[in-house]
């Protein structure tokens, strides 16, 4: 029962010391320490949300800088490209040019070879025309050349063209 | 080295006050009652004790002198100025030295050995915590030292798992209550445990207080829907409120009278066995007790170190929580009572 019984003096002195305890505690001790611990945690919390704000950045930073590396290498590729297009045309148009060139001259020493075969024909025909023109007057000259071969030519036509 | 220090010293005492207290012959439990209770002297070991100051209000007048008055040189109990201790308590004494019938309106507010081990405690509480308000001035914005990174955590503990768990938005209010609260148990509740320590956190007049302040905080601090629930609990019919009621007013007392309880209790239970543990020694007489005693209140000194901590924890994490009950919003008042009421 002893144990159980609360006596009044130390009831008295707990009550007192106590409530001085846990005022002057909070006064003195709890407040500089919640507060310093709030400011402490406040401020970590700031900086760890401003490197997470820094982190983004950077990332930020180097997608931008991988666009722009991407983008310039796309350029690159397109310049290449557009280059060796340009060339290969050239190459293209000149080969069909000089294609061109060569049939247009072909044709034209194929046209003049013709030419000129046809004017060796043209003078080989009128020389032997007049070779043989020549042939046939020295022949006709020797033939006739005694009055009885005239006479009998005469005859001859005039036996051909008989009157019919 | 400490330890056997404590063990060596719990050893003397105890022997040294159950020889002179019952002259030759041991009664562990007269010895262990004597250990467990208040006094009016501090025995610190054999020889070395403190006389306290004895205060007595008697019909309205003030009565101060020392304890040692009422021993004589042989360390005999003797009365004094018409006061007489008999069996640790002091009552007034008649003509033959005993004590009288007429003993009302005297009141005993004598420092006594719990007393100056409160202010003790007081004290040490103090240069602690503003030794550490101290450092974090003086460390403003930085990482935490010496002392100071010791208790930090304990009181971020207390803050987050106790308060901000249990009590929710509200929490800040609460905790120079939960800290003092949580740090005066527990540091004399290790008191307790040293050598010649009192058994303050043991005696129930001291949980009685921190209980009373933890309803009176509770009930004042009670919102709406907290009277809500004890007068008209929710989903109960109205017929039912004459049990009710009652039922729920004694709920408001039954938890603090159980952490009053709990704490005196365990606390005082802690003490009993390690000093029945000693007393085997001298019950069996045999110096071969001396090490299987030695042994087993070791071990019950180290749980009794735990027991110090978790008593402060489980006194502080109820203290929130019947605070977290008195000051919760309950937006779906039909709610309560496995979601019930939900489906009206």
């Amino acid at each position: 029962m002893e144990l159980v019984t609360p006596g009044i003096g130390l009831i008295f002195w707990q009550t007192v010391t106590f409530i001085i305890v846990l005022f002057l505690l909070s006064k003195f001790a709890w407040k500089p320490i919640m507060n310093a611990l709030h400011e402490r945690e406040a401020s970590i919390e700031n900086a760890l949300s401003a490197a997470e704000k820094a982190k983004l950045e950077m990332q930020g930073l180097k997608a931008e800088n991988e666009k722009l590396l991407a983008e310039a290498r796309m350029e690159r590729d397109r310049i290449l490209k557009e280059a060796s297009d340009a060339a290969n045309m050239l190459v293209e148009t000149a080969k069909q040019k000089a294609n061109e060139e060569g049939g247009r001259m072909i044709a034209q020493a194929r046209e003049s070879i013709e030419n000129e075969k046809r004017a060796a024909i043209t003078e080989v025909k009128n020389m032997a025309a007049a070779l043989s023109v020549d042939i046939a007057e020295r022949i006709l000259r020797k033939e006739l050349s005694n009055p009885q071969a005239q006479q009998a030519l005469a005859q001859e036509y005039i036996n051909e063209v008989t009157l019919n | 080295m400490k330890k056997l220090f404590i063990l060596l010293f719990s050893f003397l005492t105890i022997s040294a006050n159950a020889v002179a207290a019952e002259g030759g012959e041991f009664k562990p439990g007269d010895m262990i009652t004597h250990h467990i209770a208040d006094d009016y002297t501090w025995h610190f070991a054999d020889g070395v004790v403190l006389y306290l100051p004895v205060i007595l209000i008697d019909n309205g007048q003030p009565q101060v002198f020392s304890s040692s008055n009422f021993y004589n040189e042989n360390h005999e109990l003797v009365p004094y100025n018409g006061y007489v201790l008999n069996h640790g308590h002091i009552y007034r004494a008649d003509a033959s030295g005993q004590p009288a019938a007429d003993q009302s309106s005297l009141l005993d507010f004598s420092i006594t050995k719990n007393v100056a081990s409160l202010f003790l405690s007081v004290a040490l509480l103090f240069a602690v915590f503003f030794t550490i308000a101290g450092s974090y001035k003086k460390n403003h914005g930085k990482a935490p030292r010496g002392i100071q990174s010791f208790f930090e955590p304990i009181i971020i503990f207390i803050r987050d798992e106790i308060a901000k768990a249990n009590i929710g938005p509200k929490y800040e209010r609460y905790m120079p209550y939960l800290l003092t609260v949580f740090f005066f148990i527990w540091f004399n509740n290790l008191l307790g445990l040293m050598p010649g320590g009192a058994n303050l956190t043991g005696n129930i007049a001291v949980t009685l207080v921190l209980a009373t302040l933890t309803l009176l905080i509770t009930v004042f601090s009670g919102n709406k829907s907290y009277w809500a629930h004890i007068f008209a609990t929710p989903g109960v019919p109205a017929w039912l409120a004459p049990i009710m009621i009652p039922v729920e007013l004694i709920g408001i007392l039954t938890k603090p009278f159980s952490l009053m309880v709990r704490l005196f209790a365990n606390i005082t239970a802690g003490h009993i066995i390690i000093l029945s543990l000693f007393s085997l020694i001298f019950i069996f007489q045999s110096i071969a007790v001396g090490p299987l005693s030695v042994a087993f209140a070791t071990f019950m000194n180290f749980l009794e170190l735990f027991v110090a901590l978790l008593q402060a924890y489980i006194f502080t994490l109820l203290s929130a929580m019947y605070f977290g009950g008195a000051v919760e919003e309950h937006d779906h008042v039909g709610d309560h009572g496995h979601g019930d009421g939900a489906h009206h």
